[in-house]
């Protein structure tokens, strides 16, 4: 599936995803001061941080919702800093977002099929697609692997809070992803639908890396093998999972619930 | 709407595959009233004369299929367009300036075949120009870059003497002769007509489904997240316009062909404004709105001058009586006529339940 030059690209650059000095400002507020983070392909990482410490707007960057106001970022090697959002995603990037962010008028369905078209070619066509489509097909299997086969045709507004989540993952698994952004993933699910997130996220093929921003420790460490902390707009410690769990100044400021 | 469309309509699981896929996709086909409107429509010239046939119904027709273009716009892109009317009759100033007309110094001359592709083709440029202007904006600065587009071109045409040909316009505008036929004859004219606007609102509909439609849905609810999901929303938003403004232009040409003439009168900014009304009026969900709106519109533009009089007050008026209709009826549905029918419709029904359910129980 890869091309040679895709393989060569990712042997050259190394990283699926490298951040360097990135600074985002609101106004005089620092919301992401000089981050810098390199992700390997298929690595898969949790970002934690208290509320406010930047990680969404770290997200936001990545994917060109808002561009940096300094800071380069690579996406497998080519720098992506100036493109639009859906130039980054068409090469591979993938977001969900942390309030939901889907179209409450369409069905289950329609969504999904938008999310595959946006990342196939004519996204213009006027036909309809035809029994036969294959973006049908790969719509069909995607509202079947995040367990919404049941509600297809259902309206998204109808949908229970924990179905939502679920299509969200649906939205970012389309077409063929390199790296995925995790935005909250857990927020509000039953310990059930917690147990189906996880297992969707640990049985994702390999090559696929994502960063996940969670707050549940339980969550996050038992689908990661890395961890970035962050507080006030800054990196703060990186490491292994279990590092950070027994660090005591990550105790200290996150763990013990020393929000600022 | 799709949305309407895909839930409303739960259709019987036993139905084959297939059909179902086709009654999904033309919901029309499994309404008897709309059977009913078609069977009226096309033995029309039995029934009505030729004003009737011309004056109301080819009439309804075009400013619907003017007043269409901009409910795809608003309805399914939310962009509210005024300068929808202005793109038709750009498409009718250029038909007379191409084709052939009672003035001379002006027009080409060329074939009606040859002049109508060309007026339809310089409008949807003109119109997706215009539209990759708007797409800048939103909301409110979309409706007054889309009017001062539309006064642009009212004042230009009242100016430019050597296109345009000022404030008296463009007069005695020929229509096409061929096969034998006069088409602008009125029963060959209201088919014309019936014909254009049955293609546009089934396109409309057909489109508002296929993935172009669909993503234009999606960029009107959460462009941010459609940018997410690999679309470019302005490029979706200028190819809505594009697509409008054809349809507008198809409109504007049966236009000019429907009066003969057209002059700076015709593109006025309160012609601009009646289109928004008439789609408003008729409710810009659905592609029917805009023909119900235009029907209304004419209707009261026709008759509400002899009633008017009729009770002694000023035949002008009329525009008093739309300017009130289009008041209560933003004022009691957001979705103009359809949406109270449909309101009215499901109280209906819900009664008839409730007095069921009070017999039974
Ligand atoms: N669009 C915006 N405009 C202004 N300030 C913003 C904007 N987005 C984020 N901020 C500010 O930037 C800072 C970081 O916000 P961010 O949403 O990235 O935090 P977070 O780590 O995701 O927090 P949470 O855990 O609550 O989701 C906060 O102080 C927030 O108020
Ligand atoms: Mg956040």
């Amino acid at each position: 599936m890869d091309s040679v030059a895709q393989r060569l690209s990712v042997v050259g650059a190394g990283a699926a995803l490298e951040l360097r000095g990135v600074t985002r400002l609101f106004g005089a507020l620092a919301a992401l001061t000089d981050v810098t983070i390199t992700v390997r392909p298929g690595e898969r990482r949790a970002v934690l941080g208290s509320n406010g410490a930047g990680k969404t707007t770290l997200f936001n960057c990545i994917t060109g919702d808002f561009p940096p106001s300094s800071g380069t970022i690579r996406f497998f090697g080519e720098d992506i800093t100036q493109f639009p959002p859906y130039e980054r995603i068409r090469r591979g990037l993938r977001r969900t977002y942390q309030i939901s962010a889907l179209f409450p008028g369409l069905t289950v369905q329609d969504n999904v099929y938008l999310a595959c078209r946006g990342v196939s070619r004519s996204r213009f066509s006027l036909l309809r697609p035809g029994q036969n489509d294959a973006l049908m097909h790969a719509t069909e299997t995607l509202v079947q692997a995040v367990h919404l086969a049941g509600v297809k045709d259902q309206r998204v507004a109808e949908l229970a809070h924990g179905q939502q989540r679920q299509l969200e993952i649906a939205l970012a698994l389309a077409g063929a992803p390199r790296f995925i952004l995790f935005d909250e993933p857990a927020a509000g699910l039953s310990p059930t639908e917690r147990r189906e997130l996880i297992e969707i996220l640990t049985s994702l093929p390999a090559h696929i890396g994502y960063i996940i921003i969670e707050h549940d420790m339980d969550v996050a460490l038992r689908v990661v093998e890395s961890v970035t902390m962050m507080h006030n707009g800054r990196i703060f410690k990186e490491g292994l999972p279990r590092e950070i769990e027994s660090d005591p100044e990550v105790q200290q400021l996150y763990l013990g619930g020393g929000h600022e | 709407m799709s949305l309407l469309q895909s839930t409303q309509f739960r259709p019987d699981p036993t139905t084959p595959t297939t059909r179902r896929a086709l009654i999904r996709a033309w919901p029309e086909f499994q309404n008897p009233v709309a059977w009913l409107v078609a069977l009226i429509l096309v033995i029309m010239p039995l029934i009505a004369n030729g004003f009737f046939l011309i004056e109301i119904f080819a009439t309804t027709l075009i400013l619907g299929i003017i007043a269409l273009s901009l409910m795809f716009l608003a309805g399914y892109g939310g962009m509210v367009s005024l300068m929808q009317l202005t793109i038709a009759g750009f498409a009718g100033y250029m038909v007379a300036v191409f084709g052939v007309s009672g003035n001379a110094n002006i027009s080409l001359g060329w074939p009606w075949w040859l002049a109508t592709p060309m007026a339809l083709a310089l409008a949807t440029l003109f119109g997706t120009l215009g539209g990759a202007l708007a797409v800048r904006t939103e909301g409110i600065y979309t409706i007054m870059i889309t009017l001062a587009i539309g006064a642009a071109f009212y004042y230009f045409t009242n100016q430019n003497w050597a296109i345009f040909n000022g404030h008296t316009g463009i007069n005695t505008v020929a229509t096409p002769h061929f096969w034998g036929v006069d088409w602008r004859a009125d029963i060959a004219f209201y088919y014309v007509t019936l014909g254009v606007a049955a293609i546009c609102y089934f396109a409309v509909q057909y489109v508002s489904r296929a993935p172009f439609g669909l993503a234009l849905q999606g960029v009107r609810d959460n462009s941010r997240r459609m940018a997410a999901l690999g679309f470019n929303p302005n490029a979706h938003r200028i190819a809505a316009y594009a697509f409008a403004a054809f349809i507008a232009a198809l409109g504007g040409v049966l236009q000019v062909w429907n009066y003969r003439q057209i002059s700076p009168g015709s593109v006025s900014v309160g012609a601009c404004i009646d289109v928004l009304i008439i789609a408003v009026v008729g409710g810009i969900t659905r592609p029917i709105g805009p023909f119900i709106g235009a029907l209304i519109f004419v209707l009261l533009r026709t008759f509400a001058l002899d009633v008017l009089i009729k009770f002694g007050l000023d035949g002008n008026r009329f525009r008093l009586l739309i300017g009130l209709g289009f008041l209560a009826i933003v004022f009691w549905s957001s979705d103009g006529v359809i949406g109270l029918w449909e309101r009215w419709r499901r109280r209906s029904a819900s009664s008839t339940q409730r007095s069921d359910g009070g017999r039974h129980g």
